[in-house]
């Protein structure tokens, strides 16, 4: 236990503690809606939010990327109804024009090596301010869960059947975007564009292989995904290596461990 | 545990006192008038000038040939989609027009095969507020297995929907559709993906429902040998209402032969 002698790997620690049930419990929704895409292209678009923070000027990015996710996300939900062509070319359209924005811009005099961190994520760096709201955004899921957990389902089987239950689907849907962007955008220094889709759906695929109904399902994919956070952060101080690929890994060896335990589950 | 007998015996109760939530039978006093119903994609009509007018207790087709703006119509009566025109309902028999209850069984689920959605979880999650991601209320679960028991589900409760056969996915949510009991069932294309035994069971089941409930049932479908024998009316659609009444009536015009030939 000397890793916790310092405090960069206590702040690390606890903050692991706040992303890995709140990407867990997120990741639940996104595998059922078929979201994994929508989740990943709201991270691209993290490095153009940023790059019109620069462009603008403003201390921190946060902000700006915060705000350009949200219009993102729900620019994105509208052109999915309006549209005809496949959600996943729309999606694949924003995710590529995001991505290549935001490159032209910061990589403008060549000094793009200062923005590399967003890719791969440094949650060493982590500071308990942030910390603070990351708590806020997992009380905030919390409470979206328990309000609008059984809508947002409905609405995720079948749109009819959800407008048949007198249910407002837009909104759900949009809510649930927002949510996506808020948390996607909130955690994304700490795990990094690379790498932020894998932590939500490695779990929660996980977890889908050995759960019977929702409750097993959320539990697993918390237990999972909390596992997979702690037992990374230990491996990566040990072996001296970047927090979030490593906790990707051991994700991947839990998803390979509930794949081939899955006949044990299914009787 | 219970042992066989016990268990059927269990179910037998179960549907004895699913009985008791039946409402009052159609009594042909509730009426839903559709008027001059269009839906269009920018300036093109996909369906316009539809008039439709039904009674509580009736059992209306839609049929028409593909693309012809029958799920259209589903959609907007359900208000998934903006049409132009009215649908108002009204109880004759205190002369007021109410707010219309639908429930709708849809054609098919956005639920993956391996999902860990279990019957139980898809229904309480339509019809509660309980969180299913947190825990299972016992009154509510008991509350699921009666509804279920009505059209012989309830043995299906703690199956993953990936599990159920097409039959039985279509009791499942015909039984989420009438919880609770709407005026108005609509049924867009029901019988995809069951087999013949299964699709008579299903319109036996909603012929009785018609009989058992005060509700109207509007139905979409392709097989017109089952229209022929439980439908009370038939709807020629094709962009509009192209003939309307009888199955008889319907099926030996003229409309209906330059269409299905």
């Amino acid at each position: 236990m000397e890793f916790l002698s310092y405090g960069f790997m206590r702040n690390a620690l606890i903050a692991i503690c706040i992303i890995t049930p709140l990407f867990g419990i997120l990741g639940t929704m996104i595998v059922n809606n078929r979201m994994a895409f929508f989740s990943d292209a709201l991270g691209h678009s993290a490095l153009t939010g940023m790059a019109i923070g620069v462009l603008l000027g403003v201390a921190g990015t946060d902000v700006p990327m915060l705000l350009f996710a949200l219009v993102f996300a729900l620019v994105l939900n509208h052109m999915k109804r309006k549209s005809s062509a496949s959600t996943d070319t729309i999606i694949s359209v924003f995710s590529s024009l995001g991505t290549a924005v935001g490159l032209v811009i910061l990589s403008r005099g060549g000094n793009f090596s200062k923005y590399s961190a967003l890719l791969v994520g440094d949650i060493l760096s982590i500071t308990a301010k942030e910390i603070l709201c990351l708590l806020g955004v997992l009380v905030l899921t919390l409470v979206f869960w328990l309000v609008c957990f059984n809508k947002l389902h409905t609405c995720s089987v079948n749109k009819s059947l959800a407008m048949s239950k007198g249910l407002p689907v837009r909104l759900i849907e949009d809510l649930f975007a927002v949510l996506i962007a808020v948390i996607v955008m909130l955690s994304i220094k700490w795990v990094g564009i690379l790498i932020i889709n894998a932590l939500l759906i490695l779990p929660t695929a996980a977890a889908t292989n050995i759960a019977a109904n929702m409750r097993e399902y959320h539990l697993f994919s918390v237990i999972l995904s909390v596992s997979s956070g702690l037992i990374g952060l230990v491996l990566a101080y040990y072996l001296n290596a970047a927090v979030g690929p490593t906790i990707v890994i051991v994700a991947a060896v839990f998803f390979a461990a509930t794949f081939f335990a899955r006949p044990l589950f299914r009787t | 545990m219970f042992g066989s007998s016990d268990k059927k015996k269990r179910n037998k109760e179960l549907r004895k006192r699913a009985g008791h939530l039946s409402e009052r039978a159609a009594c042909g006093l509730h009426c839903i008038k559709m008027e001059d119903i269009g839906v269009y994609a920018g300036k093109t009509p996909i369906i316009e000038h539809v008039n439709v007018h039904i009674h509580c207790g009736k059992l209306t087709a839609i049929i028409g040939r593909n693309g012809a703006g029958k799920s259209t119509l589903i959609k907007a009566i359900l208000g998934e989609v903006a049409h132009t025109g009215t649908i108002e309902f009204r109880d004759m028999k205190e002369n007021k027009v109410k707010k219309l209850k639908i429930g709708y069984v849809p054609q098919h689920l956005n639920v993956k095969k391996d999902a860990p959605v279990s019957v139980y979880d898809l229904f309480a999650g339509c019809i509660s507020n309980v969180p299913v991601f947190l825990y299972r209320k016992k009154t509510l679960y008991n509350e699921i297995l009666n509804r279920l028991a009505l059209f012989e589900a309830e043995n299906l409760i703690d199956k993953r929907l990936g599990d159920l056969s097409g039959g039985e996915l279509q009791r499942v949510l015909l039984s989420i559709a009438c919880t609770p009991v709407p005026n108005l069932l609509l049924l867009d294309e029901p019988v995809s993906g069951v087999d013949r035994k299964g699709m008579e069971l299903f319109y036996r089941t909603i012929h009785n429902l018609k009989e058992k409930y005060d509700l109207s049932v509007i139905l979409v479908s392709h097989d017109l040998t089952l229209v022929k024998e439980y439908a009370d009316s038939v709807i020629l659609l094709d962009k509009t209402v192209l003939k309307e009444g009888s199955p008889e009536e319907v099926m030996e015009s003229d409309e209906f032969h330059e269409i299905f030939g």
